[in-house]
């Protein structure tokens, strides 16, 4: 039995992701000098994901500047990777210590517990599915294997038209493959961002050469050969694949959440300190469930992040939580996806939003959608438009105002139409 | 030798060997230099990787680029005539960069 870097009053964090990383690393910045281990199940060393169906798919960015941090780092933090192990049973005392039981027979003794534990992909339950050359995308094996592929394939279906989709299918369509994006749902990123932009994206990408269906339901995989060959819809027509990428939304791991009691619903329930329901253990990034943590937000409303900036910023909390702090959420929520040409960043949520306003500068391709409750601007999608983006995430971060009536014009800065929040209440 | 200094805003420096064609930003938090914080890893997206560049070191740079400029508005410490977004500035064999990091990035 391997016990090396047990320890009774030490840390162990499942999960060496975006949120796993963040967490250690912060502890170490706070000047926490308690040991830590931090466990992955993957055989790599902790790594960045946002590149994979992007830059790293296009080739633009090698596998080494994916990585997180060099091997010099870990040790001279005294902080102990485990790779490619994975838990399978953990024991928690009342007090959150306790011991975890990995595959290979190790067993780590901790004082608390973190779970950065992630998502999986959602698996679609169709025939022929199972197919050699269906993929998902999710890590960093199932990017290699997706770009291995690639030189042997002319005809792609990517299944799923949220951002993974269509990023993926931006890049391959880049790449020189024909793409044909399946959506069920009526429009494209049905979640993330409002019709407007969708609607945009959706012209955007028609006319780059991607086609794109949507409602479109996928009746089964055909063969060719002991291979993928083409798709089936459920209208009964037929697409040709070498290719099938799904891309269908992620579920969060909870399972070992679950084995220890905490509470869990559409993720792992936390307070808006990233603490569990047993009082002690810690769960960040995609896998919990928080509070909204936006100003104003209803305090029964409760969201689960998919997003690096989550998870860096709920890392932040649960690391001054561990070192005895309180600190509320910083930040204001953003999203970024680049498709191709095209670069979309969200600022904010557009929850509840009453009214929109579009900027627009054809010549530029630009397109930002402004969302406002009343006269409060909530949240932004903001394609290839920057300045707007960076304006509306400063005047949310600082409760400031963008007077709906002045923002529409494209030709005027909206920092240069920002009201901070001072001069509000002094009028 | 490429090497890359980064002083904080308190004026205390530190040297890092880094990898011929890495950039500024990779370099920083690999080693995990405080004060690049890098949200979106290189893809021009968040404007956490701020730094003012040595004004001696500012011309020897490729310059930068429409979205970069755009990107720089929005920093969380004011940009000035030396700033850059660290992910952008590709490091040349034997390149030696001078570049110090603002108080806060987000």
């Amino acid at each position: 039995m391997d016990v090396t870097g047990s320890t009774d009053d030490g840390l162990l964090v499942i999960g060496s992701s975006q949120a796993g990383v963040s967490l250690v690393t912060t502890l170490r910045a706070l000047g926490h000098d308690a040991p830590i281990t931090l466990l992955g199940d993957e055989h790599h060393r902790p790594y960045q994901r946002p590149a994979l169906s992007k830059e790293f798919l296009q080739g633009q960015v090698s596998k080494e500047s994916l990585i997180f941090r060099t091997e010099d780092y870990w040790a001279e933090h005294r902080i102990d990777l485990v790779k490619g192990e994975r838990v399978m049973r953990i024991d928690k005392r009342a007090d959150g210590s306790g011991t975890a039981y990995a595959m290979s027979g190790r067993e780590i003794a901790f004082g608390r517990l973190a779970l950065a534990v992630g998502a999986r992909p959602r698996r679609l339950l169709v025939e022929g599915i199972d197919l050699p050359g269906v993929l998902y995308l999710r890590n960093a094996d199932d990017a290699l294997e997706l770009k291995a592929r690639v030189p042997d394939v002319e005809d792609v279906v990517v299944v799923g038209g949220g951002f993974i989709g269509i990023e993926a299918a931006a890049s391959l369509h880049t790449m020189g493959k024909r793409v044909t994006v399946l959506e069920a749902g009526p429009r494209l990123v049905g979640r993330a961002v409002g019709e407007q932009t969708a609607d945009h994206l959706l012209r955007h990408h028609r006319s780059a050469g991607i086609a794109i269906e949507l409602g479109a339901g996928l009746a089964r995989v055909l063969p060719r050969g002991d291979r993928v060959g083409a798709v089936e819809l459920t209208d009964g027509r037929v697409v040709r694949a070498d290719l099938v990428l799904v891309g269908v939304g992620v579920l969060p791991h909870t399972e070992l959440a679950e084995s220890i009691g905490l509470e869990c619903d559409n993720g792992i329930r936390v307070d808006r300190y990233a603490v569990a329901s047993d009082g002690h253990t810690i769960a960040v990034g995609d896998c919990a469930n928080q509070p909204n943590p936006l100003p104003g937000a209803a305090p029964d409303d409760r969201v689960r992040f998919e997003s690096v900036n989550n998870a860096i910023e709920q890392a932040k909390v649960a690391a001054y939580k561990i070192t005895g702090r309180e600190e509320e959420y910083a930040g204001i929520p953003w999203f970024w996806s680049n498709q191709g040409s095209l670069k979309l960043q969200i600022a904010g949520l557009n929850h509840g939003h009453d009214r929109t306003l579009v900027r627009e500068d054809p010549e530029k391709g630009r397109h930002s959608v402004l969302y406002y409750r009343g006269d409060q601007v909530v949240a932004a999608d903001c394609i290839n438009a920057p300045l707007d983006f960076m304006a509306v995430r400063a005047a949310l971060g600082k409760g400031a105002h963008l007077p709906y009536e002045a923002a529409g014009d494209p030709a005027v800065p909206l920092k240069s139409i920002t009201v901070d929040a001072a001069a509000l209440a002094a009028n | 030798m490429t090497q890359v200094t980064f002083t904080d805003h308190e004026g205390a420096t530190r040297a890092l060997d880094a990898t011929p064609g890495d950039s500024v930003m990779e370099t920083a938090v690999r080693n995990g230099v405080p004060g690049i914080v890098a949200e979106c890893g290189g893809s021009l997206s968040c404007a956490t990787c701020h730094v003012y560049v040595d004004a001696t070191d500012l011309a020897a740079l490729v310059p930068m680029e429409e979205m970069e400029d755009e990107m720089l508005w929005g920093t969380a410490e004011d940009r000035t005539d030396c700033s850059r977004l660290s992910c952008q500035i590709r490091l040349d064999e034997g390149a030696h960069l001078h570049v110090t990091t603002p108080a806060t990035q987000v």
